[in-house]
C-alpha cells in the first residue's frame, strides 16, 4: 500500500473543503499531482500545496492508498466524503463531514470529529479515539436516507442526533450520548456502552439500540416485552427488551408486526 | 384636516393584520393616530415619527465614535467589504420587502456568500421538519370560518401575536362557526401559566423540555396503544382525554411557537407535532401552522425557496445552493469563525444573539441597515438608515399562512434617506463593477 502524507504548514484563515482528499481521488497520481488537488476556502478556490506539504505518490488504485494528515486538521471539512475503498488516517481532530456518503475502506481519527461524521453513509469503516459531534452517522438534511451500510466506532462520547434516520450498519459509542439516539431509525443496530439520556429510538421504525449504561427518560412508545440474555459488542449480560415507538407505523412480517427494539441492560 | 388612511397593513408580527386605519396630519406628514393595531404594531408606526432617527449612514471611528459619511460612502464600503470578503454571510431579511430579499440574495450569489433569515434562531427547526415529514397546512381564513378545536402549543400569542386570537382563532364568528369562541375548544400546551393558558379549556402544563415525549404520546393515544402512568408530567387519562378532544372536532389546527421549535429537541419537535396532525386527518380534517414572528420572515423564506430551493442558511461560496442547519447557519458560522464579513439588514442580531456570536460580528468587518439606531448598528462598523418598510416605503411581505400581501407606504420616508432596494441596487451595481459582471 503506498502512503501519502499530508503535513499541514499553513492555517487557513476560514475553513478548507476538502473532498478531494480520498484514496479514489490520490489513486494513480505523484505527489506534484496531488499538490495541485483543489481546495476551497469559501468562494476561493486553491491548491492542496498552499496548505500542506505532500509526501508520497498515490497508489495504482484507491484500494492501494493510504492517507495521513498530520498537525492541525480541526478546519477541515469533507475530508474522505465519497470514498469507496483505500485508508485516512488522522493524526489530530478534524472538522465536519469526515467520510460523509462514504462507501467502503478505512477512517481512523486519533482525535475527536466534528459533526456530521459518516452522514449517509453506505459503507467501510470509521474509527475514532476522542468524541465524535452531533448527526453522527445521520442523514443529510431532507434525506429519509441515513447509516446504510458500514460500521463507525467512537471510543469516546458522541452529540445528539445519531443514527437520524439510519438503516443499516453499526454504531458503536463506548461513552455516553446527548439526546436523540436513532430517531426515524429502520433498520440497522446502535450499542451505547455508556449512559443516554432521553429521546432514544422516538419514532423509530425497525432496527435495534442497547444501552449498556443508563437511560434518564424512556420514550413513552416503548412497552417492556421480557428479559433476554445475549452478548452485544463483547458483552454478555442480560437485558430488558422494550419494543416500539408504538406511535409509528411499522411493517408486518409473516402477520406480525415488526417494531424496534430497545434493550436495555438489567 | 386630517387624513385617514384605511386598509393599511402592519409590518409587525406574521399575522400581518390588514384592516389598520392610520390618520395623519393636514400636510400628510406626521402619523397622530393608529386604529386597530395592537399596542405593539401601534408602536411601530409611532416609532416612526422618532425625532432621534439617524438620517445619515453613520461610519465608526477608531476611537468607537460614530461620523456622518454619505450614502456615496456607504456604498462603496458595502460593495468593497462584500466584494473582497471570502465568504461573506448576509443576514436578516426578515422585515423589509420580498423585492429588497431578492436583490439580496442576487448580491449574495455574485459575491459567493451565505444568506440566512431570522428563521435560523426562530422557526427554521420548522423548516427542517416539513422537508423531512412534509406540512399539512392551511390559511388563517380557513381557521377563522371553519376551525373548532385550536390548539397553542408553546406559544403566547397574547403577548407575541395580539390580534392572532380574535382575528383568527378562538374568537372570530366564521362562516362555520357562527358561534364565536362558544362553538370552539381551546387546548394550550405550555409550562408556565400564560395569558394564552388561562384562555383554554385544556391547559397541559408540560414539564420543561418535554415536549416531545409529550406530542409522541398523543399519538400513541390516538393509536389507543398503551402509555406509562404519567408523561411530561401530564397523567395519561388527560392525554387519552386530549386525543378525544382533538378527533372530536370537524376542523382543528395546531399553532406552535418558539416553545417547541427552540426547546429541547427543536426539529424534532415539529416532526412530532406534524405526524399528529397527519395522523389525526385518519378521523377528522386537522391542520398546523407556525407561528411566524417577524412580519415578513416567511417572505425571504419564499424567495430563497423559488430562487435556490431552500428557505434559509443558504451557502452559495461555492457557486450553487447548499443548505444543512448546523453548518450553514448564521450562528454556527459565526462561532465556528466561518465568515469574514457580515451584513445584518432589517433584524437585530445584536439583540438576539449569543455573546460570542455577537463578538464575532463587531471583530469582523461589518455593515447593519436598519432605520434606527440597535444594538447590532452599535457592533457594527457601518450603519446605513433607511426607510421604515410598510409604513415609509411599499413591498410584499408574507404572512405565516404563507399568503402574500402588498404592504402600503403611508408616510414619505425623511428627506434624503434611501430605502431598502434603492440601498441594495447601487451596492449591487457597485459590486458589479468591481467585479467586472455585466
Amino acid at each position: 500500500m503506498s502512503t501519502v502524507t499530508l503535513v499541514a504548514k499553513a492555517k487557513p484563515q476560514l475553513f478548507l473543503e476538502m473532498e478531494s482528499v480520498t484514496p479514489d481521488a490520490f489513486a494513480g497520481k505523484k505527489a506534484s499531482d496531488i499538490a495541485e488537488l483543489p481546495v476551497y476556502e469559501g468562494n476561493t478556490t486553491l491548491r492542496l500545496a498552499d496548505f500542506f506539504e505532500v509526501r508520497g505518490d498515490g497508489g495504482t488504485t484507491a484500494a492501494d492508498t493510504k492517507i495521513v494528515i498530520k498537525g492541525d486538521a480541526t478546519r477541515l471539512k469533507y475530508v474522505g466524503m465519497r470514498m469507496t475503498a483505500g485508508e485516512i488516517e488522522v493524526e489530530g481532530s478534524i472538522d465536519q463531514y469526515v467520510g460523509a456518503w462514504m462507501e467502503g475502506g478505512r477512517i481512523h481519527v486519533h482525535g475527536n470529529t466534528d459533526a456530521f461524521t459518516g452522514v449517509g453513509m453506505k459503507g467501510g469503516e470509521i474509527l475514532i479515539d476522542g468524541n465524535a459531534g452531533n448527526y453522527l452517522g445521520a442523514a443529510y438534511r431532507g434525506d429519509w436516507r441515513g447509516m446504510q451500510g458500514g460500521r463507525i466506532h467512537v471510543k469516546g462520547n458522541a452529540g445528539s442526533d445519531i443514527g437520524y434516520y439510519m438503516n443499516g450498519g453499526t454504531i458503536v459509542v463506548e461513552g455516553d450520548v446527548d439526546v436523540h439516539v436513532g430517531s426515524h431509525m429502520d433498520g440497522g443496530r446502535i450499542v451505547i456502552k455508556g449512559n443516554a439520556k432521553s429521546k432514544v429510538g422516538g419514532q423509530m421504525v425497525t432496527g435495534e439500540i442497547f444501552i449498556l449504561g443508563t437511560l434518564e427518560v424512556m420514550m413513552p412508545g416503548f412497552i417492556y416485552r421480557k428479559d433476554v440474555d445475549i452478548e452485544v459488542e463483547g458483552v454478555n449480560g442480560k437485558f430488558a427488551l422494550f419494543e416500539g415507538d408504538t406511535a409509528e407505523r411499522h411493517p408486518k412480517k409473516k402477520g406480525q408486526t415488526v417494531y424496534g427494539r430497545l434493550y436495555l441492560k438489567v | 384636516m386630517t387624513k385617514t388612511v384605511t386598509d393599511v397593513i402592519c409590518p409587525f408580527c406574521g399575522t400581518l393584520c390588514d384592516d389598520i386605519e392610520v390618520v395623519l396630519s393636514d400636510d400628510g406628514k406626521k402619523i397622530l393616530e393608529v386604529v386597530n393595531a395592537c399596542a405593539i404594531g401601534a408602536q411601530k408606526f409611532h416609532h416612526a415619527m422618532a425625532e432621534d432617527r439617524p438620517k445619515k449612514p453613520r461610519m465608526k471611528q477608531p476611537d468607537g465614535t460614530y461620523k456622518e459619511v454619505s450614502y456615496d460612502e456607504a456604498v462603496e464600503y458595502t460593495a468593497q467589504m462584500l466584494a473582497n470578503a471570502k465568504k461573506p454571510l448576509l443576514y436578516g431579511w426578515s422585515s423589509t420587502s420580498c423585492e429588497a430579499d431578492s436583490i439580496g440574495n442576487e448580491i449574495t450569489e455574485l459575491c459567493g456568500g451565505c444568506v440566512d433569515n431570522t428563521a435560523a434562531v426562530c422557526h427554521g427547526t420548522t423548516l427542517i421538519a416539513l422537508q423531512d415529514v412534509g406540512v399539512p397546512s392551511c390559511t388563517l381564513g380557513e381557521v377563522r370560518n371553519r376551525a373548532d378545536r385550536i390548539i397553542y402549543w408553546g406559544c403566547n400569542p397574547a403577548h407575541a401575536h395580539p390580534r392572532h386570537m380574535s382575528r383568527y382563532s378562538i374568537f372570530p364568528r366564521g362562516f362555520f362557526t357562527g358561534k364565536g369562541s362558544q362553538s370552539r375548544k381551546v387546548i394550550v400546551v405550555d409550562p408556565r401559566v400564560t395569558d394564552t393558558a388561562k384562555l383554554a379549556d385544556y391547559h397541559y402544563q408540560v414539564e420543561q423540555g418535554r415536549d416531545y415525549e409529550l406530542l409522541q404520546a398523543f399519538r400513541t393515544a390516538l393509536k389507543g396503544e398503551w402509555l406509562p402512568d404519567t408523561v411530561a408530567g401530564i397523567p395519561k387519562e388527560k392525554i387519552y382525554e386530549g386525543a378525544e378532544v382533538m378527533k372530536s372536532g370537524r376542523f382543528g389546527i395546531i399553532f406552535f411557537g418558539m416553545g417547541v421549535t427552540q426547546s429541547l429537541s427543536k426539529n424534532h419537535n415539529i416532526d412530532a407535532a406534524i405526524c399528529l396532525t397527519k395522523e389525526l386527518n385518519t378521523y377528522t380534517k386537522f391542520t398546523i401552522m407556525p407561528m411566524r414572528g417577524h412580519y415578513n420572515v416567511t417572505g425571504h423564506g419564499e424567495v430563497l425557496g423559488w430562487q435556490y430551493g431552500f428557505p434559509y442558511s443558504v451557502d452559495i461560496s461555492r457557486g450553487y445552493a447548499r443548505y444543512n442547519p448546523g453548518d450553514t447557519s448564521t450562528i454556527d458560522l459565526l462561532l465556528r469563525g466561518e465568515v469574514d464579513a457580515f451584513f445584518s439588514i432589517a433584524t437585530d442580531p445584536g439583540a438576539h444573539f449569543p455573546i460570542d456570536a455577537v463578538r464575532r460580528i463587531s471583530e469582523l468587518p461589518s455593515v447593519a441597515v436598519d432605520p434606527f439606531i440597535t444594538p447590532t448598528t452599535e457592533v457594527s462598523k457601518l450603519h446605513v438608515p433607511v426607510a421604515f418598510v410598510g409604513i415609509e416605503v411599499g413591498g410584499n411581505a408574507y404572512r405565516m399562512d404563507n399568503v402574500p400581501i402588498d404592504c402600503r407606504k403611508v408616510i414619505d420616508p425623511p428627506e434624503g434617506v434611501l430605502t431598502d432596494e434603492q440601498f441594495l441596487e447601487r451596492v449591487l451595481k457597485r459590486i458589479r463593477e468591481l467585479k467586472g459582471v455585466k
